[in-house]
């Protein structure tokens, strides 16, 4: 572990829908600056380790769960955090890029507005800031009131991410964010992603084993419910520990 | 046997025949709007008059309208012509054969006399009686004389309209008193307070008329002391009241320029004046008027309410037997004939909703009915009801496409449900609302039936909306374009002469959908281009 406090924390979780458990005993620490990667085989549970923190698996139909969720080291079940201060904390970015429609401007500011930010100043401060930070500052500032739907599958991805900032949050969770991006677009939002992981603790889903090499610092390997792996980046693709992480990074299997 | 085989799984015979559907349901379009369009458009046209010397020696001047084959000797044509005059020979039209024809002319002297009464005239001016003097028709100034009597005369016809207005407003308060008299009367309870309210307010209505009326009789009487004298065809002397005339055109003689202007001027007579002689002549605003502000008041009745209802339906309800139970229910109101809406909607909102409203807050005039009877608000609301299955249809849909992950990023964005809701899934959904308001415009703007239970008049003597408080006044019966349509069509004494004017209303009626559906798919195409590529 390194010197940074834990943001996010499994302990022991078991989590499933009706009658099928997806998770099965996880434990998972991740630390509040740099990236961590989540990769495994689809169907592995990825996404839903990830949606358990900002408890987005509670509007799925059947969700039960065993065992501790924790942010910033405070369960988030504790009825005195309100699941919208839990998501102003966390923020998420999808698999597909889905602005709002909306205009770029209110795109950004949909996070601060629900929190009742209403002073014009302040809104301007937090909408360049979390541009700036998503690096779109340059493309968007000329066209803030312009639908967010007229920019391009990349642009939109890089707003969801400033939309996400905009509540300044401690926490990014990304699900696969570049699966639905050409590879320009999925460099420049790598560089994105490791910039602000400066900052905050990114986690980031990836099928993309080239892509948790690039930006992750640690990497944890998931395979049929459980964590097989975890660890820095570097040695669980050079020499894992376990078999099953050889076999799936080398691509047998997958 | 293969080469058929590979015929039909090439498919150009299904091409063609998908293209052959195509093609007759726009002929069809094409065929109704053709013929509407037709006949529409070429009534106010300015027809020639015809004189036609018979072989009894009998002269008949009119236009033709119509030319068949004679059904009594075969091989011979007949025509139909328009003869007016219809208080003189009793009806507007006359058969002729052309074998009776002796003699064809389109004389010069021929003038139509449009009027306010009994149709129209068509005959020879001979001249123009005026208090002061006798104009004869040889006279070059009898022209600008006719010309200067008949605008003096419509604006003595206005005033009058004017002044009968305000005579009606002074009478309401009366009005209103003697039902209050009345239904105290009925109940056996003491009227004489009323009773004295209401010579009071006899006394006083008496001297606010008086001027009114003294003005009014000056007005009839300027108007009816200028006369014109005409012959008809066959020789008769005829006086007709310069009052009663709406226009008088030398058709004959008239340039191409003129005969545009007296189209243009008779399109406008007909959009933006009232009917006369029921409802077979003059206009049709306040049809056109109360059609439009129905489809608004029924808009706004049933779009929140089938938006709200689709959004209980697909966003908080939970998907079960009760859902799909009301879905089908739903898709069964789609499909009631539009007569059984009617029904239910005097049933239910005139007699139930507006009796109890009528108990509640008009008890002291009744049994007179203020709600409880037809009226514009009650055949908005029926309509609500029958168009309603289109709007939840269409707003679900619109509900279905939003895709999850746009909803999902609202909630990971703290929003609650309802935010979400509001400021995403709805303006998203936008599209779909419109479509279902687009279709409920459509169909409710074309129906006739449940109107007719509901608050639908031949003649409505005053508009929904005017300059008397409350201006909107939701409990008045109202005229309508469809029922206009079949009234003077199917219900009119004259349906012959009155048969282009109901060409016309139809063709109104469907430039009016088609404006009222053409705002809102332009709305909706402006959002769906905000929308575009969301998909990415």
């Amino acid at each position: 572990m390194s010197a940074h406090p834990e943001a996010l924390g499994l302990r022991d979780l078991v989590l499933g829908f009706g009658e099928t458990e997806v998770l099965k005993g996880i434990d998972l620490s991740v630390s509040s600056r740099g990236v961590t990667a989540l990769i495994g085989p689809s169907g592995c549970g990825k996404s839903t380790v990830l949606r358990c923190f900002n408890r987005m698996n509670d509007h799925l139909v059947g969700f039960w769960h065993r065992g501790d969720i924790s942010v910033t080291g405070r369960d988030v079940y504790d009825p005195t955090w309100s699941l919208e201060a839990l998501r102003f904390q966390v923020g998420m970015v999808f698999q597909k890029p889905n602005p709002f429609p909306l205009s770029i401007k209110e795109n950004v500011l949909f996070g601060p507005r629900l929190a009742g930010i209403t002073e014009t100043a302040t809104l301007d401060a937090i909408l360049s800031r979390s541009l700036q930070r998503a690096n779109l500052w340059d493309e968007a500032k000329d066209r803030l009131d312009a639908s967010a739907l007229e920019f391009s599958g990349g642009q939109q991805q890089r707003l969801c991410i400033a939309r996400a900032l905009a509540s300044s949050p401690d926490i990014l969770l990304l699900d696969e964010p570049a699966s639905a991006l050409d590879p320009i677009a999925t460099a420049r939002l790598e560089e994105t992603i490791a910039e602000l992981s400066q900052d905050i603790a990114v986690l980031l889903v990836t099928h993309n084993m080239q892509q948790a090499a690039r930006v992750a610092q640690r990497t944890a390997f998931l395979y049929l419910g459980r964590l097989v792996e975890e660890g820095e980046t570097t040695k669980l693709f050079s020499a894992p520990r376990e078999r099953l992480t050889e076999e799936y990074v080398t691509g047998r299997f997958g | 046997m293969s080469g058929l085989r590979r015929w039909l799984a090439e498919g150009t015979a299904q091409r063609w025949l998908t293209a052959a559907a195509v093609l007759l349901a726009l002929g069809m379009v094409a065929g109704l709007i053709g013929v509407v369009v037709e006949v529409a458009g070429g009534f106010f046209w300015p027809q020639r008059l015809v004189e036609l010397q018979l072989g009894d020696g009998s002269n008949v001047l009119g236009e033709v309208w119509d030319r068949e084959s004679d059904p009594g000797s075969p091989g011979m044509e007949r025509v139909r012509v328009k003869v007016g005059n219809r208080d003189l020979f009793g009806a507007d039209f006359r058969w002729i054969r052309e074998s009776d024809v002796r003699k064809r002319d389109f004389p010069a002297g021929a003038w139509l006399i449009e009027r306010r009464e009994y149709g129209n005239f068509y005959g020879f001016p001979i001249r123009l009686e005026l208090p002061s003097a006798t104009v004869a028709v040889a006279d070059p100034l009898f022209r600008t004389a006719l010309a200067r009597e008949v605008d003096g005369a419509h604006d003595l016809v206005r005033e009058e309209r004017g002044l009968l207005r305000r005579v009606d407003r002074l009478h309401a308060p009366v009005a209103k008193l003697m039902v209050l008299v009345a239904a105290a009367q009925r109940r056996g309870e003491d009227a004489h307070a009323l009773e004295a309210r209401l010579a009071n307010a006899q006394r006083s209505e008496d001297e606010a008329t008086r001027p009114i009326m003294e003005r009014l009789a000056a007005a009839r009487q300027r108007l009816n002391q200028a006369r014109l004298v005409m012959s008809t065809a066959d020789g008769r002397e005829k006086q007709v009241p310069v009052s009663a005339v709406v226009r008088a055109v030398p058709v004959n003689r008239l340039g191409s320029a003129q005969k545009v202007g007296l189209y243009v001027e008779r399109w406008w007579e007909f959009l933006a004046d009232e009917p006369r002689e029921s409802n077979t002549e003059g206009g049709i605003f306040p049809a056109i008027f109360g059609t439009a502000l129905m489809v608004v008041l029924m808009t706004v009745a049933v779009v929140p309410l089938g938006v709200v209802t689709a959004v209980y339906l697909n966003e908080y309800a939970r998907e079960g037997a009760l859902t799909a139970a009301v879905r089908i229910a739903l898709a069964n109101l789609a499909g009631v004939p539009s007569i059984v809406f009617g029904a239910f909607g005097l049933a239910f909102f005139v007699y139930t909703l507006g009796g109890g409203i009528d108990r509640l807050f008009f008890s002291n005039v009744l049994p007179t009915p203020t709600f409880g009877t037809g009226g514009i608000t009650w055949a908005a609301l029926t309509l609500a009801l029958l168009t309603l299955p289109v709007v939840v249809v269409a707003t679900e849909e619109g509900l279905q496409a939003v895709p999850q992950a746009v909803r999902d990023g609202a909630r990971a964005l703290g929003a609650t449900r309802w935010q979400t809701l509001r400021r995403v899934v709805l303006p998203y959904a936008m599209p779909g609302i419109l479509t279902g308001a687009i279709l409920a415009v459509a169909r409710g703007a074309g129906e006739v039936a449940p109107l007719m239970l509901t608050g639908v008049v031949k003649l409505a003597p005053n508009l929904p909306f005017d300059s008397v408080p409350p201006f909107l006044h939701l409990d008045r019966k109202f005229m309508h374009l469809g029922f206009h349509i079949y009234d003077v069509g199917f219900q009119s004494p004259n349906v012959e002469a009155a048969k282009p004017m109901v060409y016309n209303a139809v063709l109104v009626l469907i430039v009016l959908v088609v404006a009222l559906n053409l705002t809102a798919i332009m709305l909706r195409n402006r959002l769906r281009r905000k929308l575009r590529g969301s998909a990415v």
